[in-house]
């Protein structure tokens, strides 16, 4: 039983799936069965959904709302930060995708070999991701403080000379968050690639093993396509993640120096704070549309490659 | 089998009922039992406050309350904290949205409490007798279309430089009167290897004060100013003379290098140790501090000395002051609870209050009620705030004529601060996040 198969097995009761449970589910149960579920549906999603698309149209105060049209969102893109924070977004998010990807394929192959203490080394990489991000980000605020943080004054021991800002460096703020970033999610990854990695049948190995392959060529042309599910997997989840993200910005920086490392969800959550309802519910509309534009086609592509496999 | 069964059925039973015990008190009352008990009989009322957790708040309110209770008025207050700063705005605004607002709530006066919308959601206290024991500088921070909103809690506070006495006496310096003045010190005390200003932007609020504080010289020198800001007048913008000198102060003393090299990540209260210790000089900053830094050593309270915010001419020198939050009342509060309410802040409106609070916490500056006074002995920073007070030179900080403050003005004031941007720049942006306040509280003209 090859890898292919399997795929296209999946493929073939996928499509077939849908519509066959959709007729056992009409014969079996009458509607009143349906209902408690799509109440809550409606009430927890489907409602405050309508009403926050409408309320992104209004100027609220939460003690009432003036209907203003577009106005919101021609402010909103008029916001002098807006173009920074998109940058910033859009950086950060592929940046800790791109980083994520590479780094987790590298420590699940190490991981993956019959290492010392593999077990432990596993559990290690993984503990990060246990931990709350809040907690996370005031721990790095306090290790990369410039002059009483751990890593500075380590840097100062070793080379004599004060340590760059990490957090209040306006050029390398964004960059600092972004490996804290790294180093938390780096252990979702890595099990993601780890369970890939052994998906793989031994046959190809035991085949490439026979014919003579180095380990790179057994790493370029069996781990790396064969992999491909799972590189996909943790692609699409720590972009979403990386898009829409905000606790680790928010306690590291809290967007700053100035707006050097702001977001558009720490922009959002200022517009929150400020008072700005409609003006910021406006933003988490944009923050929708514009997650939504970038991992659906994505996502599709993604897909079609996994089918070609 | 069935025993088990009852013994679960019984557990969901007690919970229920528990759970209506707990739906049949209000918040407030929860572990009142034994003080309602003791008030007067069936008539006891009892109400919350609610207030800020910080020490300069709890601290004296605690004190007021329990002074209010051992008096025999029928009311029994209860305290409930909220979070500082911007959290607590959100509390604060979705109580009021939602009716849920305690009996009596603690809040900013002025542009804070504008937002608010207090028309619709605070009772007015215009008429109330105990008003006329307010002072009228008070009274026109918490005034909105021609009612009158809320009764002070706690002192006024100036906003200016604190200083430290013994670098200034160690180098023969003067207090300066004008900004010239401040520069000439500052290269003097940046000569003898001390910071000459202290800034503290891991905690951005701090990075205000230069714009803020120098709002005595804004208004000296146009005193409709705050009236044409609230207006959209073009002439009474940040990104013009006079208010764009603030941004440009904070400009020249970090352009000057004067600065602590830590100052991208010190906190307020690092800063403040190091004005004590006297590695820094001059730290700008708003006087409610003095019992934090009085705190740290023995001889602080005396050694840390206040001079108000310098301008161009020493002849109109003055003092930026900020009013003290205020006691509210809600409308969502019944008829019953409004009249509990009322006692509880004619009570918070007599001297004896004032003498409460001073026993609690050592006053920041002078109290907003008429006959209140301050006692002997007090910081030197204090004494120097009370003295322009005293000879009058004292203009309330924008915030309490106007009802505009554009919330990122402590991000941009970061960015001038630390070189990041222009001052005009900055002061373009602040301009532009003002205006934004402006429509979102549907001011005209804008």
């Amino acid at each position: 039983m090859s890898y292919t198969t399997i795929r296209s097995g999946e493929q073939v009761s996928l499509k077939r799936a849908p519509r066959a449970s959709a007729e056992h589910v009409d014969k079996t149960y009458p509607l009143w069965f349906h209902l408690p579920g799509g109440i809550i549906y409606l009430v927890l999603f489907i409602v405050p959904t309508v009403f926050s698309f409408y309320f992104a149209f209004t100027r609220w105060t939460l003690f009432k709302s003036t209907f203003i049209g577009f106005d919101n969102f021609v402010l909103f893109f008029s916001e002098p930060g807006l173009i920074g924070s998109l940058r910033n977004t859009l950086v950060y998010g592929f940046l800790t995708s791109g980083l994520k990807v590479v780094l987790g394929m590298m420590l699940a192959v190490v991981l993956s070999a019959p290492i010392i203490a593999r077990g432990y080394l596993r559990s290690v990489t993984f503990f990060p991701v246990l931990v709350s991000a809040v907690g996370v980000g005031l721990t790095f605020q306090v290790l990369l403080d410039p002059f009483n943080g751990v890593v500075n004054q380590l840097i100062t021991a070793i080379t004599g000379h004060d340590g760059p800002g990490w957090l209040t460096d306006p050029n390398i703020a964004l960059l600092s968050v972004v490996g804290i970033d790294v180093w938390k999610g780096i252990g979702l990854a890595t099990l993601i690639y780890i369970a890939g990695i052994a998906a793989i049948p031994n046959e190809y190995f035991e085949a490439a093993r026979v014919d003579g392959a180095s380990s790179w060529q057994v790493f370029r042309n069996i781990i790396l396509p064969l992999s491909f599910p799972a590189t996909s997997t943790v692609i699409i989840l720590s972009l979403i993640g990386g898009l829409r993200s905000f606790d680790l910005i928010w306690t590291t920086t809290q967007g700053g120096p100035g707006f050097a490392s702001d977001v558009i969800a720490s922009v959002i959550y200022k517009q929150y704070q400020a008072g700005f309802y409609g003006l910021s519910t406006a933003g988490n509309v944009i923050l929708f549309i514009v997650v939504t534009a970038i991992i659906y086609p994505l996502s599709r592509w993604l897909n079609s490659k996994e089918t070609v496999l | 089998m069935s025993f088990r069964k009852q013994g679960r059925l019984a557990l969901i039973a007690s919970l229920g009922a528990g759970a209506l015990a707990l739906t049949a008190c209000t918040p407030g009352s929860l572990g009142s039992n034994a003080s309602s008990g003791s008030a007067s009989g069936a008539t006891a009322v009892t109400i919350t406050v609610l207030a800020d957790n910080s020490d300069q708040t709890t601290k004296p309110l605690q004190a007021v309350i329990d002074a209010f209770n051992a008096k025999d008025t029928g009311v029994t207050v209860k305290l409930e904290s909220r979070p500082q700063g911007t959290d607590g705005d959100n509390i604060v605004k979705t109580r009021l949205s939602t009716g849920d607002m305690d009996e009596v709530f603690q809040y900013n006066s002025g542009s804070l409490l504008a937002a608010l919308d207090p028309a619709k959601n605070i009772v007015p206290l215009t008429d109330e007798s105990f008003m006329a024991n307010v002072d009228d500088s008070f009274k026109t921070s918490v005034t909105s279309d021609g009612q009158i909103y809320g009764v002070p809690l706690g002192q006024a506070t100036g906003g200016g430089i604190l200083y430290n006495k013994k670098v200034f006496a160690k180098l023969g310096l003067s207090v300066p009167k004008t900004w010239a003045e401040f520069m000439a010190n500052n290269a003097k005390i940046k000569a003898a290897g001390i910071d000459p200003v202290i800034q503290t932007y891991g905690d951005t609020w701090t990075s205000q004060l230069f714009v803020l504080a120098d709002f005595h010289n804004v208004s000296t020198a146009d005193p409709e100013w705050a009236t044409k800001y609230t207006a959209n007048d073009p002439s009474a913008k940040y990104a013009v003379d006079p208010a764009l000198k603030g941004f440009q102060r904070l400009e020249d003393v970090a352009k000057a290098g004067y600065l602590n090299k830590d100052f991208a990540s010190a906190k307020n209260s690092q800063g403040l140790q190091k004005l004590v210790k006297g590695t820094g000089a001059q730290y700008p900053m708003l006087t409610f501090v003095v019992g934090t830094y009085s705190a740290m050593s023995d001889t602080a309270a005396q050694d840390i000395g206040f001079f108000a915010q310098p301008g161009d001419d020493a002849s109109t020198n003055g003092l930026t002051s900020w009013s003290p939050g205020g006691l509210y009342i809600p409308t969502s509060a019944s008829a019953e609870k409004q009249a509990a309410a009322k006692k509880f802040l004619e009570f918070v409106a007599t001297p004896e209050a004032c003498d409460v609070q001073t026993k609690a916490v050592a006053p920041s500056g002078p109290y907003a009620i008429k006959g209140c006074t301050l006692p002997d002995g007090l910081p030197a920073a204090v004494t120097d705030l009370q003295k322009y007070f005293d000879d009058g030179n004292v203009s309330p900080a924008l915030e309490f004529v106007s009802p505009l403050k554009g919330p990122n003005l402590e991000k941009i004031t970061v960015e001038v601060g630390s070189k990041i941007t222009s001052a005009a720049d900055g002061a373009k942006r602040y301009d532009e996040d003002v205006k934004k306040q402006a429509q979102q509280l549907g001011l005209e003209g804008w």
